[in-house]
């Protein structure tokens, strides 16, 4: 028995219990902090998976339905190691500012 | 009454179109623009699958991914010391062996993994590791090398090279060339002085497939092993993101890193180029060597050029320390 006595509605957990994530981590988005974005050419895509393997933040996929990488728009930080480690050049760097979509905006930083 | 310990075989892949296209290491963590340590995550974390349980000493791979109570790894993780990576590892496996001989545990036994930065690994995390290796648990220690204590802003460590520029070792009029020591073999310090080892590798994230056959080696031996991977840090060594890979291949064409593998005694090089290239085609791309002159970038190719005659095994390799007489 420990010699302190701490009340009940005072005791917390030691450190933090966090959920383990499936696929994604929603907490933690980081497609906003990109100004350019890789865009692939699918005709010219031999599906040699470089990009895949070399992306840091796990943002390429191959479907294997349609046998065609995925892109993840959500999380990609734009450091465009896809782009340069590409053997096919089917993949160009487009600003973000062209895409109605775009995640950087001056008028709406966040 | 003793029972056996099931354990888990891992099979090879031998090309990329064999590697899982599951993530553990899902996206959507903290970590720079064209971060090499988290490269080397995401490969590690595909060797092992899911039944894994991975240590986070201290480091850019604690700090930068477990930010505001969300964390990127979908298998069991936990944050230790600096200072005791290995420590919790060899708790975690010992644990488990206990559960396992008592009957109460009846799964196979999961990779332990620690993924130490080169501080907690050779530096602050040193004699942890060294006593994780001495009793011979069965669990993995992995020291991804970015060359400096990146997450609290690139101070030097015993990893960085000879002639960087860190915060800790800024060039100025007194010593022109930043970083004047030459830096720690760490494959050698385990190989040296732990018998219960019996694989111990190198492995670079230019070349994923050897990476993660060199991961699943280590975990498949029972007993404890140690792997030295190179990951190129684009804050830290001041290049552009997008050049990542390209530093790592251009690490192994110059002799800066040599892929190697060690069992139980005998050495096997890997991807050796025919020709290496000289040390300035590698520092040229980097900031951190911009200020050095051709005085000492001659002084870092005879270094070079000596460990190379037997890469990753102890020889006498001419360097002048800082209190010898020029």
């Amino acid at each position: 028995m420990s010699r302190f006595i701490i009340p009940k509605h005072l005791e917390v957990p030691l450190g933090a219990v966090l959920p383990a994530p499936v696929k994604e981590q929603p907490g933690m988005i980081t497609g906003n902090w990109r100004t350019e974005r890789p865009v692939i050419d699918h005709e010219a895509c031999t599906t040699c998976l470089n990009c895949f393997i070399y992306c840091p933040d796990a943002c390429w996929h191959l479907d294997e339905k349609t046998e065609q990488m995925v892109w993840n728009a959500d999380y990609c930080k734009g450091c465009l190691i896809c782009i340069n480690e590409c053997p096919a050049n089917c993949l160009e760097p487009v600003n973000e500012l062209e895409f109605p979509d775009g995640v950087v905006r001056l008028e709406k930083p966040f | 009454m003793a029972k056996e310990v099931k354990t888990q075989n891992l099979e090879m892949a031998k090309s990329l179109r064999q590697v899982t296209q599951d993530e553990w290491y899902v996206p959507g963590h903290r970590t720079c623009q064209g971060c090499g340590p988290a490269l080397v995550y995401k490969l590690v974390s595909k060797a092992t699958g899911p039944n894994s349980i991975f240590l986070g000493p201290t480091g850019c791979m604690y700090v930068a991914n477990t930010s505001y109570l969300c964390a990127p790894f979908a298998y069991p993780w936990m944050h230790t010391q600096i200072t005791n990576g290995g420590a919790v590892a060899s708790g975690i496996e010992a644990a488990y062996q206990v559960l396992i001989r008592k009957g109460k545990y009846k799964g196979e036994l999961p990779n332990i993994v620690v993924m130490a930065g080169d501080g907690g690994a050779i530096d602050i995390g040193l004699q942890a590791m060294s006593a994780m290796m001495y009793r011979g648990h069965d669990a993995l220690f992995i020291m991804y090398d970015n060359e400096s204590y990146a997450n609290t802003g690139i101070q030097t460590s015993p990893a960085t090279p000879y002639g960087a520029n860190t915060t800790f070792t800024p060039p100025g009029k007194a010593v022109p060339e930043g970083k004047v020591l030459f830096p720690k073999d760490a494959p050698q310090l385990v190989i040296g002085a732990h018998p219960a080892v019996h694989y111990v590798a190198t492995a670079s994230v230019a070349y994923p497939v050897d990476l993660i056959n060199k991961v699943r080696k280590a975990l498949n031996y029972k007993g404890p092993a140690f792997l030295h991977l190179h990951a190129p840090c684009p804050k830290g060594w001041l290049f552009d993101a997008a050049k990542t890979v390209e530093i790592a291949k251009l690490a192994i064409q110059t002799g800066m890193w040599v892929n190697y593998e060690w069992e139980k005694g005998e050495y096997t090089y890997q991807h050796t180029p025919k020709e290496y290239k000289p040390v300035k085609e590698y520092m040229k791309h980097q900031y951190r060597f911009n200020h050095l002159t051709d005085a000492h970038l001659a002084k870092m190719q005879a270094f070079i050029d000596a460990k190379l005659k037997a890469p990753g095994k102890p020889i006498a390799v001419p360097v002048q320390g800082p209190r010898e007489q020029a």
